[in-house]
């Protein structure tokens, strides 16, 4: 009987203590697009987190690809049940941050927690993608990666050329090279990403009127332009001659040839390093996207893709609280690098930079410094990215007229000329959507 | 005979009422509402809307890219239909004169159905693969260089490829039902009349197998229209890019990827205006000019 009241006794207190532990304990959830290897990093992270302190609890959520995680956010904030952070990706920001009050500016979010914030501490060519028009910061970027140039060692050594620094060279010298040596020179995997947006970034061309889109009012695409229209008329003569291959517009059908050595120079992102140094059949390194040098004698920086966090509203201000602290974890030196280093995401401070070059992790791997140091270039007035709604469309649009261009569907000049026009019905619809 | 009938009305509502809320709830609730977002252009999070009127239907028809992807589910709703109804009926023809091992020939025939369209879709990206897949590899046999995701006819191919193999065991099963369940007595009349297997096939069993066929005709359109979306987004891995694609992952693709409530809400109450002419089509032709036995 005794035996029996204490067991009972004993597991009262327990209960109490567990569930004491479990009020004092604010419990938040975090849905993100990051699966396989990235997820197990973003799992770590919340461990980390959780582990550092005893007051907040963070419950990452896999929801699938980025669109499906922002219909998922968006579905879940019109039933009330949105999480308090998700992850939203570039194409996705305007509709995000177009639909004001949707979310807390994590700007706002860390003042009104207390929490020092300042967006000089952040890289030039990560922080105004996710601002709004006057330079405060909307998203917290997290998962920011840039379009880099991976090349394969052994075929550029094998063909006795170094990798281009502009495209001028690729065409004249490397390409033909490498051909030789029995390699399909060149492949990328996203060409809205890296041919277009960041072509224009590139070269500090204007993408958008309205300041790429960031001001207030109505926004065209000015990407029927000459420069971007030889390009894509040299990327079909290369496709052509052999120098260049496209496998469609799935992402990693255009990765495995490069990882498999078949394919010489890869267009990738930054963020696919920690893959590819698992993946990769050969010897690889990176350096910056080439140039057009008959555009632009000063090439700029390239912005940031990826994804970044946002904090949704409606939630009580001990889960806010909760949020802004995590988002400080996040943004520490240390927490950076080890992310920078796990998943091969640039650091998004200046101070987190600076902590891996001081580890030296740059001269153990100068391909992960490289992303870093192309956001780092100098700055124009086109380089700190756009703002375009149903930009998720309009992608799907320029993925559809570039196929049709490079399997000679469509010319280059129809195939610019629909994009425009589709781009702006949709950019004109969006504007509607906000009324 | 004594006819039961109810004195009040309550109880009768009463006893509908569970079905009557699921159709609500479940069918006509969804429909008003898509009706309703089709005439706005509204933010996703629900903060902005503006009313259109019928400018998200102006904007379907005026598009090319719309009429494209009509016509391209027009052509891929035909050649499926086609090619699955008529490959099953010959199968299902030999198969009702199997002597031996029915069984197993039969269960051969019918196991594919257990496969999803989603899953199909995977095995048709693993046998087309670029490269290396085996009928990629097959047809470079004869100089030919398939590529799915690059060529949109070769991804249309594909797709009607994997979408037929799919659909072939349902058909099968409903045609030798229906043979098995034509009366010998009519078959071995017919056979003191004409010696001819072809000319008793066209003459006898084809009509006596109309009903059957008209049956699964309705079912395959609405297959090929409607339930081949899992593999579609299988075959295009998420990103249609330049490939062909068909009006339901056109309504995916811009409501779901893209966020636009109206545009893919106009585009599914197009939808929605077929399938009821597809619905009233069928039981006219079924009143009218079937005639079951």
């Amino acid at each position: 009987m005794l035996k029996k009241n204490l067991v009972a006794a004993a597991t009262l207190v327990m209960g109490l203590s567990v569930s004491s532990a479990a009020l004092a304990e604010t419990q938040i959830t975090w849905w993100h697009a990051m699966g396989g290897a990235l997820g197990e990093a973003v799992n770590a992270l919340a461990e980390d987190f959780n582990a550092s302190q005893s007051d907040y609890k963070i419950t990452p959520v896999f929801k699938g690809t980025y669109e499906e995680t922002l219909t998922a956010g968006i579905a879940a904030f019109r039933a009330g049940e949105q999480p308090n952070v998700m992850q939203v990706f570039d194409a996705g920001a305007a509709t995000v941050i177009g639909a004001k009050g949707a979310t807390i500016p994590v700007q706002d979010l860390l003042a009104e927690n207390g929490i020092d914030f300042n967006i000089e501490d952040y890289i030039p060519g990560v922080r105004y993608f996710y601002a709004d028009a006057e330079g405060k910061m909307i998203g917290m970027p997290f998962n920011s990666s840039t379009p880099i140039m991976y090349y394969n060692i052994e075929a550029l050594e094998k063909a006795g050329v170094t990798p281009p620094k502009t495209w001028e060279e690729f065409e004249s010298v490397t390409a033909p090279a490498l051909k030789a040596a029995g390699y399909i020179p060149l492949a990328q995997s996203h060409l809205p990403w890296i041919f277009t947006e960041n072509f224009f970034s590139r070269h500090n061309l204007p993408f958008a009127t309205n300041e790429n889109g960031y001001g207030d009012g109505e926004t065209k695409i000015l990407v029927n332009s000459p420069e971007i229209k030889s390009h894509f008329t040299a990327l079909k003569k290369w496709k052509d001659e052999g120098l260049f291959e496209w496998y469609g517009a799935g992402w990693n059908d255009n990765q495995k040839p490069f990882e498999e050595g078949k394919v010489a120079i890869w267009l990738g992102s930054s963020g696919s390093f920690g893959g590819l140094q698992k993946t990769a059949t050969m010897p690889f390194s990176a350096d910056l996207l080439p140039y057009w040098e008959a555009v632009t004698k000063e090439p700029t920086q390239t912005f940031i893709g990826g994804a970044a966090l946002f904090a949704m509203s409606g939630k009580s201000p001990e889960e806010n609280k909760a949020t802004a602290e995590f988002f400080r974890f996040l943004a520490s030196p240390e927490v950076q690098v080890k992310w920078h280093k796990d998943t091969g995401y640039v650091p998004i401070t200046n101070a987190s930079y600076e902590l891996a070059t001081s580890q030296g992790y740059y001269t153990e791997k100068p391909a992960a410094e490289v992303g870093v140091l192309q956001l780092l270039l100098p700055a124009g007035d086109n380089t700190k990215g756009y703002r375009m709604g149903f930009y998720v469309q309009i992608r799907d649009v320029m993925n559809r007229e570039y196929g049709r261009i490079l399997t000679g569907e469509a010319s280059v000049d129809d195939a610019f000329a629909t994009i425009e026009k589709e781009a702006n019905e949709l950019l004109a619809r969006f504007s509607k959507t906000q009324g | 005979m004594k006819r039961a009938s109810f004195n009040q009305l309550g109880l009768p509502v009463w006893l509908l009422l569970p079905q009557l809320v699921i159709i609500g709830v479940f069918f006509y609730w969804p429909a008003a509402f898509a009706l309703r977002s089709s005439f706005y252009l509204e933010d996703p999070f629900g903060f902005g809307s503006t009313f259109v009127g019928l400018d998200n239907y102006n904007g379907l028809l005026a598009s090319a890219q719309y009429v494209k992807v009509a016509v391209f589910t027009l052509g891929f709703t035909f050649l499926v239909t086609f090619f699955s109804l008529s490959i099953a009926l010959v199968l299902a023809v030999k198969a009702d004169k199997v002597i031996r091992g029915t069984r197993t020939y039969r269960t051969l025939l019918m196991w594919v159905y257990a496969v999803a369209p989603p899953v199909a879709g995977f095995l048709g990206v693993m046998v087309f693969y670029q490269g290396n897949g085996p009928m990629t590899e097959f047809l470079a046999w004869f100089g030919y260089e398939f590529r799915l995701g690059v060529n949109y006819y070769d991804t249309a191919a594909a797709m009607v490829a994997v979408a037929t193999w799919n659909h072939i065991p349902v058909n099968f099963i409903f045609f030798l039902s229906g043979l098995q369940s034509i009366p010998q007595s009519v078959k071995e009349a017919a056979m003191i009349d004409n010696r001819s297997g072809t000319g008793r096939f066209w003459d006898i069993t084809f009509p006596l197998l109309a009903p059957t066929a008209f049956f699964l005709l309705i079912i395959n359109i609405t297959y090929a229209l409607f339930d081949t979306f899992g593999m579609i987004d299988a075959l295009v891995k998420g990103e249609p890019g330049n490939n062909p694609m068909t009006l339901v992952y056109k309504v995916y693709v811009d409501g779901f990827r893209g966020n636009d409530l109206g545009g893919s809400s106009a585009q599914s109450v197009i939808l929605m205006v077929l399938v009821l002419v597809l619905t009233v089509f069928q039981f006219r032709v079924m009143d009218r000019r079937i005639h079951y036995t």
